[in-house]
Protein backbone atom coordinates (compact mmCIF):
# COMPACT_ATOMS: atom_id res chain seq x y z
CA UNK A 1 0.00 0.00 0.00
CA UNK A 2 1.43 3.36 -0.99
CA UNK A 3 1.49 6.30 1.41
CA UNK A 4 -1.41 8.04 -0.35
CA UNK A 5 -3.50 4.87 -0.37
CA UNK A 6 -2.80 4.54 3.33
CA UNK A 7 -3.85 8.10 3.98
CA UNK A 8 -7.10 7.87 2.01
CA UNK A 9 -7.84 4.51 3.63
CA UNK A 10 -7.41 5.96 7.13
CA UNK A 11 -8.64 9.46 6.27
CA UNK A 12 -11.51 9.77 8.73
CA UNK A 13 -9.42 8.44 11.57
CA UNK A 14 -6.48 10.73 10.73
CA UNK A 15 -8.85 13.66 10.49
CA UNK A 16 -10.39 13.08 13.91
CA UNK A 17 -6.90 12.65 15.43
CA UNK A 18 -5.82 15.88 13.73
CA UNK A 19 -8.77 17.72 15.21
CA UNK A 20 -8.02 16.31 18.65
CA UNK A 21 -4.37 17.29 18.23
CA UNK A 22 -5.14 20.86 17.20
CA UNK A 23 -7.82 21.26 19.81
CA UNK A 24 -5.48 20.04 22.56
CA UNK A 25 -2.71 22.41 21.42
CA UNK A 26 -4.99 25.42 21.00
CA UNK A 27 -6.71 24.93 24.34
CA UNK A 28 -3.41 24.41 26.12
CA UNK A 29 -1.91 27.50 24.43
CA UNK A 30 -4.88 29.56 25.60
CA UNK A 31 -4.51 28.18 29.14
CA UNK A 32 -0.77 28.86 29.02
CA UNK A 33 -1.48 32.38 27.75
CA UNK A 34 -3.88 33.09 30.61
CA UNK A 35 -1.40 31.79 33.19
CA UNK A 36 1.65 33.24 31.42
CA UNK A 37 0.25 36.76 30.91
CA UNK A 38 -0.95 36.82 34.52
CA UNK A 39 2.50 35.81 35.72
CA UNK A 40 4.07 38.38 33.38
CA UNK A 41 1.82 41.17 34.70
CA UNK A 42 2.61 40.14 38.27
CA UNK A 43 6.38 40.33 37.86
CA UNK A 44 7.28 42.77 35.05
CA UNK A 45 7.76 45.74 37.36
CA UNK A 46 10.41 44.00 39.41
CA UNK A 47 13.68 42.98 37.73
CA UNK A 48 14.13 40.27 40.37
CA UNK A 49 10.64 38.85 39.86
CA UNK A 50 11.12 38.93 36.08
CA UNK A 51 14.43 37.05 36.38
CA UNK A 52 12.91 34.40 38.66
CA UNK A 53 9.85 33.88 36.45
CA UNK A 54 11.97 33.58 33.30
CA UNK A 55 14.43 31.21 34.99
CA UNK A 56 11.67 28.98 36.35
CA UNK A 57 9.84 28.69 33.05
CA UNK A 58 13.15 28.06 31.26
CA UNK A 59 13.91 25.31 33.77
CA UNK A 60 10.62 23.61 32.90
CA UNK A 61 11.56 23.70 29.24
CA UNK A 62 14.85 21.92 29.86
CA UNK A 63 13.06 18.85 31.27
CA UNK A 64 12.76 16.34 28.40
CA UNK A 65 9.10 16.09 27.45
CA UNK A 66 9.20 12.30 27.58
CA UNK A 67 10.50 12.46 31.16
CA UNK A 68 8.00 15.10 32.26
CA UNK A 69 5.08 13.06 30.95
CA UNK A 70 6.47 9.95 32.66
CA UNK A 71 6.74 11.87 35.92
CA UNK A 72 3.22 13.26 35.61
CA UNK A 73 1.54 9.88 34.99
CA UNK A 74 1.85 8.64 38.62
CA UNK A 75 0.42 11.94 39.84
CA UNK A 76 -2.33 12.65 37.28
CA UNK A 77 -2.91 9.23 35.72
CA UNK A 78 -3.15 8.57 31.99
CA UNK A 79 -4.98 10.42 29.22
CA UNK A 80 -5.84 14.09 29.07
CA UNK A 81 -4.74 15.39 32.51
CA UNK A 82 -0.97 14.75 32.15
CA UNK A 83 -1.10 15.89 28.51
CA UNK A 84 -2.73 19.19 29.39
CA UNK A 85 -0.41 19.75 32.37
CA UNK A 86 2.71 19.11 30.29
CA UNK A 87 1.61 21.22 27.34
CA UNK A 88 0.63 24.18 29.53
CA UNK A 89 3.92 24.02 31.41
CA UNK A 90 5.96 23.96 28.18
CA UNK A 91 3.90 26.75 26.67
CA UNK A 92 4.64 29.08 29.58
CA UNK A 93 8.22 30.09 28.79
CA UNK A 94 7.75 31.95 25.49
CA UNK A 95 4.55 33.57 26.70
CA UNK A 96 5.86 34.66 30.11
CA UNK A 97 9.10 35.94 28.62
CA UNK A 98 7.42 37.82 25.80
CA UNK A 99 4.84 39.32 28.15
CA UNK A 100 7.60 40.61 30.42
CA UNK A 101 9.63 41.96 27.51
CA UNK A 102 6.56 43.48 25.90
CA UNK A 103 5.31 45.22 29.06
CA UNK A 104 8.77 46.37 30.10
CA UNK A 105 9.33 47.74 26.60
CA UNK A 106 6.42 50.18 26.80
CA UNK A 107 7.81 53.71 26.60
CA UNK A 108 7.87 55.30 30.05
CA UNK A 109 6.70 58.61 28.59
CA UNK A 110 3.53 56.92 27.36
CA UNK A 111 2.59 55.41 30.71
CA UNK A 112 3.56 58.64 32.46
CA UNK A 113 1.25 60.57 30.15
CA UNK A 114 -1.52 58.04 30.76
CA UNK A 115 -1.18 58.42 34.54
CA UNK A 116 -0.80 62.17 34.20
CA UNK A 117 -4.06 62.66 32.35
CA UNK A 118 -5.95 60.67 34.96
CA UNK A 119 -6.08 57.01 33.96
CA UNK A 120 -6.12 54.68 36.94
CA UNK A 121 -3.66 51.77 37.31
CA UNK A 122 -6.03 49.22 35.80
CA UNK A 123 -6.85 51.53 32.90
CA UNK A 124 -3.18 52.08 32.14
CA UNK A 125 -2.60 48.31 32.18
CA UNK A 126 -5.58 47.28 30.05
CA UNK A 127 -5.91 50.27 27.72
CA UNK A 128 -2.27 51.13 27.22
CA UNK A 129 0.34 48.63 28.40
CA UNK A 130 -1.31 45.35 27.34
CA UNK A 131 -2.33 46.86 23.99
CA UNK A 132 1.20 47.94 23.30
CA UNK A 133 2.65 44.62 24.51
CA UNK A 134 0.09 42.64 22.52
CA UNK A 135 2.24 42.00 19.41
CA UNK A 136 4.98 40.58 21.66
CA UNK A 137 2.51 38.45 23.64
CA UNK A 138 0.99 37.16 20.42
CA UNK A 139 4.45 36.28 19.10
CA UNK A 140 5.05 34.34 22.32
CA UNK A 141 1.79 32.44 21.82
CA UNK A 142 2.78 31.70 18.25
CA UNK A 143 6.12 30.21 19.32
CA UNK A 144 4.37 28.28 22.09
CA UNK A 145 1.85 26.84 19.63
CA UNK A 146 4.56 25.62 17.26
CA UNK A 147 6.46 24.06 20.11
CA UNK A 148 3.36 22.39 21.56
CA UNK A 149 2.42 20.87 18.20
CA UNK A 150 5.56 18.75 18.40
CA UNK A 151 5.38 18.05 22.11
CA UNK A 152 1.73 17.01 21.89
CA UNK A 153 2.84 14.07 19.75
CA UNK A 154 4.84 12.72 22.70
CA UNK A 155 1.66 12.91 24.79
CA UNK A 156 0.49 9.73 23.07
CA UNK A 157 2.95 8.01 25.40
CA UNK A 158 0.62 8.98 28.25
CA UNK A 159 -2.39 7.86 26.19
CA UNK A 160 -3.07 11.47 25.27
CA UNK A 161 -5.12 12.38 22.21
CA UNK A 162 -3.79 13.40 18.78
CA UNK A 163 -1.59 12.36 15.90
CA UNK A 164 1.07 11.10 18.28
CA UNK A 165 -1.00 7.91 18.47
CA UNK A 166 -0.20 7.19 14.81
CA UNK A 167 3.49 7.90 15.25
CA UNK A 168 3.84 5.71 18.34
CA UNK A 169 1.79 2.91 16.80
CA UNK A 170 3.90 3.06 13.65
CA UNK A 171 7.17 3.05 15.56
CA UNK A 172 6.24 0.14 17.86
CA UNK A 173 5.18 -1.93 14.85
CA UNK A 174 8.33 -1.06 12.92
CA UNK A 175 8.95 -3.51 10.08
CA UNK A 176 5.33 -4.70 9.80
CA UNK A 177 2.97 -3.64 7.01
CA UNK A 178 2.22 0.09 6.78
CA UNK A 179 4.23 0.84 9.97
CA UNK A 180 6.33 3.46 8.18
CA UNK A 181 3.31 4.93 6.41
CA UNK A 182 1.56 5.28 9.77
CA UNK A 183 4.49 7.08 11.40
CA UNK A 184 4.97 9.35 8.41
CA UNK A 185 1.26 10.17 8.19
CA UNK A 186 1.30 11.28 11.85
CA UNK A 187 4.46 13.35 11.38
CA UNK A 188 3.41 15.01 8.14
CA UNK A 189 0.01 15.70 9.65
CA UNK A 190 1.61 17.57 12.53
CA UNK A 191 3.81 19.62 10.21
CA UNK A 192 0.84 20.58 8.02
CA UNK A 193 -1.30 21.50 11.02
CA UNK A 194 1.55 23.56 12.48
CA UNK A 195 1.84 25.53 9.24
CA UNK A 196 -1.91 26.14 9.12
CA UNK A 197 -1.96 27.36 12.75
CA UNK A 198 1.00 29.63 12.04
CA UNK A 199 -0.92 31.16 9.16
CA UNK A 200 -3.90 31.71 11.42
CA UNK A 201 -1.65 33.50 13.90
CA UNK A 202 -0.47 35.86 11.17
CA UNK A 203 -4.11 36.69 10.44
CA UNK A 204 -4.96 37.16 14.12
CA UNK A 205 -1.95 39.44 14.44
CA UNK A 206 -3.09 41.50 11.48
CA UNK A 207 -6.61 41.97 12.76
CA UNK A 208 -5.89 42.53 16.43
CA UNK A 209 -2.86 44.82 16.24
CA UNK A 210 -3.49 48.58 15.94
CA UNK A 211 -2.37 50.08 12.63
CA UNK A 212 -0.47 52.56 14.74
CA UNK A 213 1.86 49.79 15.91
CA UNK A 214 2.50 48.12 12.58
CA UNK A 215 5.25 49.18 10.22
CA UNK A 216 4.59 51.59 7.39
CA UNK B 1 -11.67 80.05 34.12
CA UNK B 2 -8.35 79.58 35.85
CA UNK B 3 -7.32 78.67 39.35
CA UNK B 4 -4.57 79.90 41.59
CA UNK B 5 -2.10 77.24 42.64
CA UNK B 6 -0.43 77.48 46.00
CA UNK B 7 2.39 75.34 47.31
CA UNK B 8 3.19 75.78 50.99
CA UNK B 9 6.32 74.35 52.58
CA UNK B 10 6.28 71.34 50.26
CA UNK B 11 9.03 68.79 50.82
CA UNK B 12 9.77 65.55 49.00
CA UNK B 13 12.18 63.09 50.55
CA UNK B 14 13.33 59.76 49.11
CA UNK B 15 14.56 57.55 51.95
CA UNK B 16 17.39 58.96 54.01
CA UNK B 17 18.95 61.01 51.26
CA UNK B 18 18.77 64.82 51.38
CA UNK B 19 15.32 65.95 50.21
CA UNK B 20 14.78 66.27 46.44
CA UNK B 21 12.52 69.24 47.09
CA UNK B 22 13.07 71.13 50.30
CA UNK B 23 10.48 73.37 51.91
CA UNK B 24 9.17 74.81 48.65
CA UNK B 25 6.59 77.60 48.77
CA UNK B 26 5.20 79.48 45.81
CA UNK B 27 1.99 81.11 44.66
CA UNK B 28 1.13 80.71 41.01
CA UNK B 29 -1.40 83.41 40.09
CA UNK B 30 -4.52 82.37 38.20
CA UNK B 31 -4.33 82.77 34.43
CA UNK B 32 -0.58 83.26 34.24
CA UNK B 33 2.29 81.25 32.82
CA UNK B 34 4.86 80.53 35.50
CA UNK B 35 8.07 78.94 34.27
CA UNK B 36 10.19 76.77 36.55
CA UNK B 37 13.66 77.05 35.12
CA UNK B 38 16.82 75.49 36.47
CA UNK B 39 19.61 73.03 35.72
CA UNK B 40 18.69 69.38 35.21
CA UNK B 41 18.35 67.47 38.47
CA UNK B 42 17.35 70.56 40.46
CA UNK B 43 13.96 69.10 41.31
CA UNK B 44 11.83 71.30 39.07
CA UNK B 45 10.07 68.34 37.44
CA UNK B 46 9.56 66.65 40.82
CA UNK B 47 8.01 69.87 42.10
CA UNK B 48 5.67 70.09 39.13
CA UNK B 49 4.66 66.43 39.41
CA UNK B 50 3.62 66.95 43.01
CA UNK B 51 0.96 69.40 41.82
CA UNK B 52 -0.99 66.61 40.06
CA UNK B 53 0.22 64.03 42.58
CA UNK B 54 2.14 61.88 40.15
CA UNK B 55 4.57 62.25 43.02
CA UNK B 56 3.15 62.47 46.52
CA UNK B 57 4.74 65.17 48.66
CA UNK B 58 6.33 63.98 51.92
CA UNK B 59 4.99 67.03 53.70
CA UNK B 60 3.45 70.39 52.95
CA UNK B 61 0.23 71.68 51.46
CA UNK B 62 -0.75 72.09 47.81
CA UNK B 63 -3.98 73.84 46.90
CA UNK B 64 -5.54 74.49 43.50
CA UNK B 65 -8.25 77.13 43.52
CA UNK B 66 -8.18 76.92 47.31
CA UNK B 67 -8.84 73.17 47.33
CA UNK B 68 -6.39 70.89 49.16
CA UNK B 69 -5.23 68.39 46.51
CA UNK B 70 -4.36 65.71 49.08
CA UNK B 71 -8.07 65.46 49.93
CA UNK B 72 -9.03 64.57 46.34
CA UNK B 73 -8.87 61.26 44.48
CA UNK B 74 -5.61 61.48 42.49
CA UNK B 75 -7.12 60.16 39.25
CA UNK B 76 -10.06 62.57 39.47
CA UNK B 77 -7.64 65.39 40.27
CA UNK B 78 -5.48 64.63 37.21
CA UNK B 79 -8.47 64.62 34.87
CA UNK B 80 -8.94 68.29 35.77
CA UNK B 81 -5.28 69.19 35.19
CA UNK B 82 -3.89 69.26 31.67
CA UNK B 83 -0.61 67.42 31.33
CA UNK B 84 1.81 67.75 28.42
CA UNK B 85 5.29 66.25 28.40
CA UNK B 86 8.42 66.02 26.29
CA UNK B 87 8.01 63.83 23.19
CA UNK B 88 4.26 64.28 23.70
CA UNK B 89 3.79 60.77 25.19
CA UNK B 90 1.02 60.07 22.70
CA UNK B 91 -0.52 56.60 22.75
CA UNK B 92 0.94 54.99 19.63
CA UNK B 93 -1.91 52.51 19.16
CA UNK B 94 -4.60 55.19 19.14
CA UNK B 95 -5.44 57.64 16.39
CA UNK B 96 -4.99 61.37 16.88
CA UNK B 97 -8.73 61.71 17.58
CA UNK B 98 -8.67 58.89 20.14
CA UNK B 99 -5.64 60.40 21.84
CA UNK B 100 -7.27 63.81 22.14
CA UNK B 101 -10.57 62.26 23.28
CA UNK B 102 -9.11 60.19 26.11
CA UNK B 103 -9.74 62.61 28.98
CA UNK B 104 -13.27 63.62 27.93
CA UNK B 105 -13.91 59.87 27.61
CA UNK B 106 -12.62 59.29 31.13
CA UNK B 107 -14.89 62.06 32.35
CA UNK B 108 -17.84 60.23 30.85
CA UNK B 109 -18.78 62.64 28.05
CA UNK B 110 -21.00 61.11 25.39
CA UNK B 111 -19.47 60.19 22.03
CA UNK B 112 -20.94 63.04 20.04
CA UNK B 113 -19.70 65.65 22.46
CA UNK B 114 -16.23 64.05 22.52
CA UNK B 115 -16.07 64.03 18.70
CA UNK B 116 -17.06 67.72 18.55
CA UNK B 117 -14.49 68.58 21.17
CA UNK B 118 -11.75 66.71 19.29
CA UNK B 119 -12.48 68.73 16.14
CA UNK B 120 -12.42 71.95 18.11
CA UNK B 121 -9.14 71.09 19.81
CA UNK B 122 -7.36 70.07 16.61
CA UNK B 123 -8.48 73.33 15.04
CA UNK B 124 -7.23 75.22 18.06
CA UNK B 125 -3.71 73.80 17.79
CA UNK B 126 -3.60 74.37 14.05
CA UNK B 127 -4.13 70.85 12.72
CA UNK B 128 -6.81 70.26 10.08
CA UNK B 129 -9.20 67.71 11.68
CA UNK B 130 -10.14 66.15 8.34
CA UNK B 131 -6.51 65.47 7.55
CA UNK B 132 -5.19 64.48 10.95
CA UNK B 133 -8.09 62.92 12.86
CA UNK B 134 -7.48 59.35 11.74
CA UNK B 135 -3.70 59.40 11.62
CA UNK B 136 -1.56 57.51 14.10
CA UNK B 137 1.18 59.29 16.07
CA UNK B 138 3.97 57.61 14.07
CA UNK B 139 2.58 59.28 10.96
CA UNK B 140 3.15 62.76 12.43
CA UNK B 141 6.25 64.95 12.61
CA UNK B 142 7.69 65.82 16.02
CA UNK B 143 6.07 69.26 15.96
CA UNK B 144 2.67 67.84 15.01
CA UNK B 145 2.94 65.26 17.80
CA UNK B 146 3.57 68.08 20.28
CA UNK B 147 0.51 69.93 18.99
CA UNK B 148 -1.60 66.81 19.49
CA UNK B 149 -0.07 66.49 22.97
CA UNK B 150 -1.17 70.05 23.78
CA UNK B 151 -4.64 69.39 22.29
CA UNK B 152 -4.97 66.30 24.49
CA UNK B 153 -3.93 68.27 27.55
CA UNK B 154 -6.54 70.95 26.82
CA UNK B 155 -9.35 68.65 25.68
CA UNK B 156 -11.34 68.59 28.91
CA UNK B 157 -10.86 72.36 29.34
CA UNK B 158 -8.87 72.08 32.58
CA UNK B 159 -8.29 75.32 34.48
CA UNK B 160 -4.68 74.31 35.11
CA UNK B 161 -2.04 73.04 32.70
CA UNK B 162 1.26 71.39 33.61
CA UNK B 163 3.89 71.30 30.87
CA UNK B 164 7.17 69.45 31.37
CA UNK B 165 9.66 70.55 28.71
CA UNK B 166 6.96 70.00 26.10
CA UNK B 167 9.06 71.48 23.32
CA UNK B 168 12.36 69.94 24.38
CA UNK B 169 12.60 67.33 21.65
CA UNK B 170 11.86 69.34 18.51
CA UNK B 171 14.16 71.36 16.24
CA UNK B 172 14.73 75.04 17.11
CA UNK B 173 12.54 76.46 14.34
CA UNK B 174 9.56 74.23 15.18
CA UNK B 175 10.17 74.99 18.84
CA UNK B 176 9.96 78.72 18.16
CA UNK B 177 6.69 78.19 16.26
CA UNK B 178 5.22 76.07 19.04
CA UNK B 179 6.19 78.71 21.61
CA UNK B 180 4.47 81.43 19.56
CA UNK B 181 1.46 79.15 19.23
CA UNK B 182 1.30 78.56 22.97
CA UNK B 183 1.39 82.28 23.62
CA UNK B 184 -1.44 82.78 21.14
CA UNK B 185 -3.45 79.99 22.84
CA UNK B 186 -2.81 81.46 26.25
CA UNK B 187 -3.98 84.92 25.14
CA UNK B 188 -7.23 83.19 24.19
CA UNK B 189 -7.65 80.70 27.04
CA UNK B 190 -6.05 82.29 30.13
CA UNK B 191 -5.12 79.03 31.83
CA UNK B 192 -2.90 78.78 34.86
CA UNK B 193 0.16 77.18 33.33
CA UNK B 194 3.17 75.71 35.11
CA UNK B 195 5.89 75.25 32.52
CA UNK B 196 9.14 73.43 33.28
CA UNK B 197 12.23 73.99 31.17
CA UNK B 198 16.01 74.18 31.44
CA UNK B 199 16.15 76.67 28.57
CA UNK B 200 16.35 80.17 30.00
CA UNK B 201 15.52 81.84 26.69
CA UNK B 202 12.32 79.80 26.53
CA UNK B 203 11.51 80.93 30.09
CA UNK B 204 12.01 84.60 29.18
CA UNK B 205 9.89 84.25 26.09
CA UNK B 206 6.93 82.41 27.62
CA UNK B 207 6.84 83.32 31.28
CA UNK B 208 4.66 85.95 32.89
CA UNK B 209 6.84 85.09 35.83
CA UNK B 210 9.97 83.01 36.11
CA UNK B 211 11.00 80.93 39.11
CA UNK B 212 14.71 80.24 38.88
CA UNK B 213 15.37 77.09 40.87
CA UNK B 214 18.57 75.80 42.41
CA UNK B 215 19.37 72.51 44.09
CA UNK B 216 16.51 70.87 45.99
CA UNK B 217 14.15 73.14 44.12
CA UNK B 218 15.26 76.15 46.21
CA UNK B 219 13.77 79.31 44.71
CA UNK B 220 16.69 81.56 43.84
CA UNK B 221 14.46 84.19 42.32
CA UNK B 222 10.77 84.48 41.48
CA UNK B 223 9.96 87.51 39.40
CA UNK B 224 9.05 88.84 35.98
CA UNK B 225 11.47 88.04 33.12
CA UNK B 226 12.43 91.74 32.93
CA UNK B 227 13.34 91.82 36.61
CA UNK B 228 15.27 88.55 36.52
CA UNK B 229 17.29 89.74 33.53
CA UNK B 230 17.96 93.17 34.97
CA UNK B 231 18.63 92.22 38.57
CA UNK B 232 19.68 88.62 39.00
CA UNK B 233 19.24 87.84 42.69
CA UNK B 234 22.67 86.28 43.08
CA UNK B 235 25.66 84.94 41.17
CA UNK B 236 23.99 81.58 40.51
CA UNK B 237 21.03 83.23 38.83
CA UNK B 238 23.37 85.57 36.98
CA UNK B 239 25.34 82.57 35.78
CA UNK B 240 22.17 80.88 34.66
CA UNK B 241 20.87 83.98 32.93
CA UNK B 242 24.17 83.79 31.12
CA UNK B 243 26.62 86.31 29.77
CA UNK B 244 24.01 87.56 27.34
CA UNK B 245 21.63 88.92 29.99
CA UNK B 246 21.70 92.48 28.69
CA UNK B 247 21.31 91.25 25.16
CA UNK B 248 18.30 89.14 26.16
CA UNK B 249 16.85 92.17 27.89
CA UNK B 250 17.04 94.04 24.63
CA UNK B 251 14.56 91.57 23.17
CA UNK B 252 12.01 92.97 25.64
CA UNK B 253 12.25 96.45 24.11
CA UNK B 254 11.34 97.60 20.63
CA UNK B 255 12.70 100.38 18.46
CA UNK B 256 9.37 102.24 18.64
CA UNK B 257 9.87 102.50 22.44
CA UNK B 258 13.00 104.65 22.18
CA UNK B 259 13.76 108.20 21.05
CA UNK B 260 15.20 108.15 17.53
CA UNK B 261 18.02 110.50 16.59
CA UNK B 262 18.47 112.10 13.17
CA UNK B 263 21.43 112.07 10.81
CA UNK B 264 23.33 115.38 10.91
CA UNK B 265 23.34 115.54 7.15
CA UNK B 266 21.20 113.74 4.61
CA UNK B 267 22.02 113.97 0.94
CA UNK B 268 20.42 112.70 -2.20
CA UNK B 269 21.83 110.23 -4.71
CA UNK B 270 21.61 113.03 -7.30
CA UNK B 271 23.85 115.47 -5.34
CA UNK B 272 27.34 116.27 -6.66
CA UNK B 273 30.28 114.98 -4.55
CA UNK B 274 31.59 118.53 -4.15
CA UNK B 275 28.24 119.71 -2.78
CA UNK B 276 28.12 116.78 -0.39
CA UNK B 277 31.59 117.64 0.94
CA UNK B 278 30.59 121.29 1.37
CA UNK B 279 27.42 120.50 3.33
CA UNK B 280 29.32 118.07 5.55
CA UNK B 281 32.05 120.64 6.26
CA UNK B 282 29.45 123.30 7.03
CA UNK B 283 27.69 120.97 9.47
CA UNK B 284 31.00 119.84 10.96
CA UNK B 285 30.05 116.18 10.48
CA UNK B 286 32.08 113.40 8.94
CA UNK B 287 29.28 111.15 7.59
CA UNK B 288 26.21 111.86 5.52
CA UNK B 289 23.30 109.51 5.00
CA UNK B 290 22.45 109.18 1.33
CA UNK B 291 18.78 108.72 0.42
CA UNK B 292 17.34 107.85 -2.96
CA UNK B 293 14.64 109.90 -4.65
CA UNK B 294 11.95 108.14 -2.61
CA UNK B 295 13.82 108.95 0.62
CA UNK B 296 14.95 105.36 1.14
CA UNK B 297 18.40 105.02 2.78
CA UNK B 298 21.06 103.81 0.36
CA UNK B 299 24.52 104.43 1.74
CA UNK B 300 26.80 106.36 4.06
CA UNK B 301 29.23 108.87 2.57
CA UNK B 302 32.43 110.14 4.26
CA UNK B 303 33.59 113.72 4.00
CA UNK B 304 37.06 112.82 2.70
CA UNK B 305 35.83 110.50 -0.06
CA UNK B 306 32.41 111.84 -1.11
CA UNK B 307 32.53 109.67 -4.24
CA UNK B 308 32.68 106.46 -2.29
CA UNK B 309 29.34 105.13 -1.08
CA UNK B 310 29.37 102.62 1.74
CA UNK B 311 26.16 100.62 1.31
CA UNK B 312 23.93 100.02 4.35
CA UNK B 313 23.84 96.30 4.99
CA UNK B 314 21.35 96.04 7.83
CA UNK B 315 18.32 98.20 8.58
CA UNK B 316 15.62 97.91 11.22
CA UNK B 317 11.96 98.87 11.43
CA UNK B 318 9.98 100.38 14.30
CA UNK B 319 8.76 96.88 15.23
CA UNK B 320 12.26 95.42 15.52
CA UNK B 321 13.67 94.67 18.94
CA UNK B 322 16.53 96.69 20.32
CA UNK B 323 18.60 93.53 19.95
CA UNK B 324 18.08 93.72 16.19
CA UNK B 325 19.03 97.40 16.33
CA UNK B 326 22.24 96.60 18.18
CA UNK B 327 22.99 93.95 15.60
CA UNK B 328 22.59 96.57 12.86
CA UNK B 329 24.79 99.02 14.73
CA UNK B 330 27.54 96.42 14.97
CA UNK B 331 27.17 95.42 11.34
CA UNK B 332 27.30 98.93 9.90
CA UNK B 333 29.38 100.62 12.58
CA UNK B 334 27.88 103.67 14.26
CA UNK B 335 24.14 103.87 13.79
CA UNK B 336 21.21 101.63 12.97
CA UNK B 337 19.05 103.12 10.26
CA UNK B 338 15.33 102.90 11.00
CA UNK B 339 12.91 102.72 8.12
CA UNK B 340 9.16 103.13 7.99
CA UNK B 341 6.46 100.97 6.45
CA UNK B 342 7.40 101.83 2.85
CA UNK B 343 11.12 101.61 3.47
CA UNK B 344 11.53 105.38 3.88
CA UNK B 345 14.09 106.86 6.26
CA UNK B 346 12.65 107.57 9.73
CA UNK B 347 15.62 108.05 12.01
CA UNK B 348 18.61 106.46 13.66
CA UNK B 349 19.29 104.39 16.75
CA UNK B 350 22.75 104.96 18.13
CA UNK B 351 24.69 102.96 20.65
CA UNK B 352 24.05 105.51 23.42
CA UNK B 353 20.28 105.08 23.02
CA UNK B 354 20.68 101.32 23.37
CA UNK B 355 22.87 101.72 26.43
CA UNK B 356 20.40 104.13 27.99
CA UNK B 357 17.60 101.60 27.48
CA UNK B 358 19.58 98.85 29.16
CA UNK B 359 20.24 101.14 32.13
CA UNK B 360 16.61 102.13 32.31
CA UNK B 361 15.42 98.49 32.20
CA UNK B 362 17.78 97.70 35.00
CA UNK B 363 16.63 100.59 37.16
CA UNK B 364 12.92 99.90 36.59
CA UNK B 365 13.09 96.19 37.30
Amino acid sequence: MSFWEFVSDRWSRLLSESLLHVSAVVQCTILAAIVGVTVGIAVYRSPFGSAVATALTSAILTIPSFALLGLLIPVLGLGAPPTVAALVLYGLLPIVRNTIVGLAGVDGAVTDAARGIGMNRLGVLTRIELRLAWPAILAGMRVATQMLMGIAAIAAYARGPGLGVEIFAGLTRAGSANATNQAIAGTVGIVVLALILDGIFVLIGRYTTSRGLRGQ
Amino acid sequence: MASEIQLTEVTKRYGRRPPAVDNFSITIPAGQIVVFVGPSGCGKTTTMRMINRLIEPTSGLITIGGEDTSKLDPDQLRRKIGYAIQQAGLFPHMTVAQNVGVVPGLLGWDRGKVADRVEEMLDLVGLDPAEFRDRFPRQLSGGQQQRVGVARALAADPPVLLMDEPFGAVDPITRGNLQDELMRLQAELHKTIVFVTHDFDEAVKLGDRIAVLGDQSRILQYDTPEAVLANPADDTVAGFVGAGASLKQLTLRRVRDVQLSQAAVTVSTSDEPADIRRSLQEAGASFALMLDTRRRPVAWVHVREPRMRRPIRDMVSRESTLQDALEAILTDGGNAVVTGARGEYVGLVDIDTVMASVRELRENA
